[in-house]
């Protein structure tokens, strides 16, 4: 009988205590959610939506904050999600100021006619090849397609030169890349510009067939997946094999990167910018942001930052990665040239690879 | 009583129909306020259909016309088909197995499992597939697609067959058994007959949640209809086309709720009385113990194992970067915050839904019960984009980017998942009680509130935790809603696996699989024994 009391009893208190765990869990929520919606709005703010990486983006937004005293809120997200919610928030804008990783979202938007002309100071503190055309958003930092491989598996002298190599039939199994990755885009725009659409249609086939299974989600995973040598080499851009350096210690690295050939159409160089929206109602504040992004400071931030970019102005030099950005040789393909990716996606799509 | 039983058909009992003698079969008359209720319910789940229907207009019947004849149309289709079906007749064995095994036979360490198999429901797709893909290349395209998905939603057909059997009534076995069936005839003709609405209502969730799958199948390389969305939402900012296609993936959503009405004309279950319930003798499982257990090790295995070893792996990596123990706890706090939020409400908004579906057989009942289950296969992205439509045209900009915001777009997103537990439930609870107690001179409320809550209990309970558990995985639909500066576990991860800082990514992995721990320990440990007396003035008047 006893025994039957005391399972009861223990029955109870656990029906107790899950009962009152819910109604904490529950407490803590609604305060929760009063507590996190009275955020912003006050004067001398602005939102910032950053597609950039978080820890460079956090810093630079430290720093500008410390100088101006204008607060920075900042929101997280694909540029790509960003360009969406920036659409679909047309009525009642939220962002002031829109940082991205790569060009064609800028591209994008300032054709839909939603940015503001950058202050021409501030155009001019970057090489205005970097630049907007247009002169609606800023060039801030850049990045160099690379070829990212395992020496054991595969030796330097064994990897092609040139783009077009990359569907030699030789390379089957051997290849990774990231057919939807943004920074791949680039390079096809600048393999068809150089040598026709016919001719980069035949390259995604060739490229398609000899990657095979090795076509993933995006660059973080060819560096992982090359760097533990589930396959030879892959197409990534410079700066995740420095973050993956910096991340895992330079004992647990087992890749290395290569260039390459010089004005190679695959030797792209993609630039990251920032623009304002022309719906902020805090233009003045925003600019000011963009402003700082390319001072000296600004750009001092982002060359000892972890994301390891090459900063715009040309003053201020990198220590990873280890060739001054003065010294590539990049295809000579104008931002323009790269426009806003529609002919890349075209492509990309006919060769089933999007 | 009679009325629900007799509706129900084949499985009306004798004993039961005794009950109240000389009642006329008249049709149950339900209180108008749950009509309304639940048709507010339903025009909020239905404003992602009516985004889609706005911006699909703007693109024009060419363009989408020439989005939909395309080569890879019919490749997204039957990748699409295929992996439903296969995942889906998977996911039910497994599903009802497992739920078999815990609930009714003498399985060693019964509990512990009933917690282990619920777990992998909790891990975000995005941890299982880098999981896999982090142990073996092999695990991509079709069988990767397979696997994964396999071992991640499985516990959606568990949990509601696990409720189903575990409230089920005994007698009906044993008269079976008594009548000369054999145990295995019993097994398919009795208990899986019982079990029927709930393993339909799972492997309905199981569809749906595929249709909208989109993480996973991106890390694996396998193409369907919602990778194509996202394409086209995030690669040609094209909304309209976007809008377009998903609903294509809306009307195969139609065609699988379509079949599933079919699957269960006549499934509904009443028992006899839940005065006369007992305990139910468990099977022996005897020599089958050792294979058995083997299984089951190798399941958790896979589905728990891998994913928590791959996390726990990367954070042994270590990082080089220093440890920020505050960004964890402020992220734990409003992800079980936002999470503990969308599930209440989600459960309350589902209760209503729920009875009217059970209790009315009607053609608006139905509608609006099945209609509610479209949201399910509709990705995040859209969904949120959706309450970011409306909410700037027509509602002012208000409360956009606000937590209410979020935990109503969680609610939305995860509602079919609290219908299905509430309505499991309601199905088995006899409407004869509710009589009963009106005919003893209760009022609605009174009955609802000493009748009906507890005998729905354990189904709000589990719809409770089957919305957390989803809610605390929540990415997509997170990003674009969670008011600025706020970050949770998810979008944590995500910030740090974007820029490759894995080391600094696994800590949140694990806190997010710890958290809906919780939530899973409740599921298996609420229902121990049967908390299923009768309610308790039936107890002092039957006296």
């Amino acid at each position: 009988m006893s025994r039957i009391h005391a399972s009861v009893t223990r029955r109870r208190l656990v029906k107790r205590g899950t009962a009152g765990l819910a109604v904490l869990l529950l407490a803590g929520g609604l305060a929760a959610c009063g507590s996190a919606s009275g955020a912003n709005g006050s004067a001398g703010s602005i939102t910032l939506y950053s597609g950039q990486h978080e820890q460079t983006t956090q810093s630079l937004v430290t720093a500008f904050e410390q100088q101006t005293g204008i607060q920075v809120n900042v929101r997280y997200n694909d540029e790509d999600s960003f360009a969406d919610e920036i659409i679909a928030e047309k009525s009642h804008p939220v962002a002031d100021v829109f940082y991205t990783e790569n060009s064609p979202v800028l591209e994008y938007l300032q054709n839909q006619g939603l940015l503001a002309p950058v202050d021409s100071s501030t155009l001019a503190k970057t090489g205005s090849k970097y630049n907007s055309p247009q002169g609606d958003w800023l060039g801030v930092s850049a990045r160099v397609s690379v070829l990212i491989y395992n020496p054991s598996l595969i030796s330097k002298s064994q990897l092609p030169t040139s783009v077009l190599q990359l569907a030699n039939p030789k390379y089957q199994g051997k290849l990774a890349f990231a057919a939807g990755e943004t920074d791949f885009q680039p390079i096809v725009t600048s393999v068809a510009r150089a040598y026709g659409n016919a001719k980069a249609t035949t390259w995604l086939d060739g490229i398609k067939a000899n990657a095979g299974s090795h076509i993933y989600p995006d660059n973080e995973t060819i560096a992982d997946e090359v760097n533990r040598g589930a396959v030879a080499f892959g197409v990534v851009n410079q700066y995740y094999w420095y973050r993956m350096k910096a991340e895992l210690g330079a004992s647990n690295v087992h890749s290395q990167i290569t260039y390459f050939a010089p004005q190679d159409p695959g030797y792209v160089v993609d630039v990251s910018g920032a623009a304002v929206l022309k719906s902020s109602k805090n233009q003045a504040d925003a600019q000011k942001f963009l402003a700082f992004i390319v001072s000296k400071s600004g750009q001092d931030i982002i060359a000892h930052s972890i994301s390891y970019e090459y900063p715009l102005d040309d003053g201020v030099t990198t220590a990873a990665p280890e060739t001054p950005f003065a010294d590539l040789q990049p295809y000579p393909i104008s931002i323009a040239d790269l426009g806003d990716g529609s002919t890349a996606i075209a492509l990309l799509r006919q060769a089933g690879l999007l | 009583m009679t009325a629900a039983v007799a509706r129900d058909g084949a499985l009306a009992r004798p004993g039961t129909a005794g009950a109240q003698p000389g009642r006329p079969r008249s049709r149950r008359r339900l209180p108008s306020g749950l009509l309304v209720l639940s048709i507010l319910v339903a025009a909020v789940l239905l404003v992602p259909l009516a985004f889609l229907l706005t911006e699909a207009a703007g693109a024009g019947v060419g363009q989408v016309a020439s989005l939909i004849d395309r080569q890879l149309t019919e490749q997204l289709l039957w990748n699409t088909v295929r992996l439903s079906v296969v995942v889906t007749a998977l996911c039910a064995v497994i599903g009802t197995g497992t739920a078999w095994l815990t609930e009714r036979t003498n399985l060693p360490g019964r509990r512990v499992w009933a917690v282990l198999l619920v777990v992998p429901l909790a891990i975000p797709d995005f941890v299982v597939s880098f999981g896999w893909a982090s142990i073996s290349t092999d695990v991509a395209g079709f069988r990767g697609a397979v696997l994964v998905m396999t071992l991640s939603v499985y516990p959606l057909v568990y949990l509601p067959v696990a409720a189903s059997f575990r409230n089920a009534d005994p007698t009906q076995e044993e008269v079976a058994r008594g009548l000369g069936a054999g145990r295995i005839k019993t097994f398919f003709r009795i208990t899986l007959g019982q079990a029927k609405v709930a393993i339909l209502g799972g492997c309905l969730l199981v569809v749906m949640v595929l249709l909208a799958e989109y993480g996973a199948f991106n890390i694996l390389g396998y193409q369907t209809f919602t990778t194509e969305i996202f394409t086209e939402f995030q690669q040609l900012f094209d909304i309209a086309s976007a809008c377009a296609l998903s609903l294509v993936l809306v009307a195969l959503s139609l065609l699988v709720l379509g079949a599933d009405a079919l699957g269960r004309r006549r499934g509904r279950v009443s028992r006899a009385s839940r005065t006369a319930q007992r305990a139910v003798p468990l099977h022996r499982l005897g020599l089958w113990t050792a294979p058995v257990l083997v299984l089951l090790c190798l399941l958790v295995g896979l589905a728990l194992g891998v994913p928590v070893g791959s996390a726990a792996y990367w954070w042994a990596q270590g990082t080089n970067q220093p440890f920020q123990g505050t960004s964890l706890l402020s992220a734990t706090g409003y992800t079980a915050a936002y999470s503990a939020c969308a599930a209440a409400l989600a459960t309350a908004m589902a209760l209503p839904v729920a009875i009217l579906a059970v209790r009315r057989s009607g053609r608006v009942a139905q509608l609006i019960e099945r209609s509610t289950y479209l949201v399910l296969a509709m990705p995040g992205l859209v969904i949120a984009l959706s309450l970011s439509y409306f909410s700037n045209r027509y509602g002012d900009g208000i409360g956009y980017q606000s937590a209410p915001m979020l935990v109503v777009a969680y609610a939305i997103m995860f509602f079919p998942l609290a219908l299905v537990g509430v309505r499991t439930s309601v199905a088995q609870a006899p409407a004869g009680l509710e009589d009963v107690a009106r005919s003893l001179g209760q009022n609605r409320l009174a009955v609802f509130w000493r009748v009906t809550r507890p005998l729905v209990t354990p189904g709000l309970t589990a719809a409770f935790c089957l919305v957390f558990l989803s809610a605390v995985t929540e990415l997509t639909a997170t990003l674009i809603l969670v008011p600025t500066g706020v970050q949770t576990l998810a979008t944590q991860f995500w910030n740090y696996q974007q820029n490759l800082a894995y080391g600094q990514a696994a800590p949140f992995a694990l806190l997010m699989i710890a958290i809906a721990a919780v939530p899973s320990y409740v599921l298996g440990r609420f229902f121990d024994r049967r908390t299923l007396t009768a309610p308790r003035f039936l107890r002092r008047n039957a006296r």
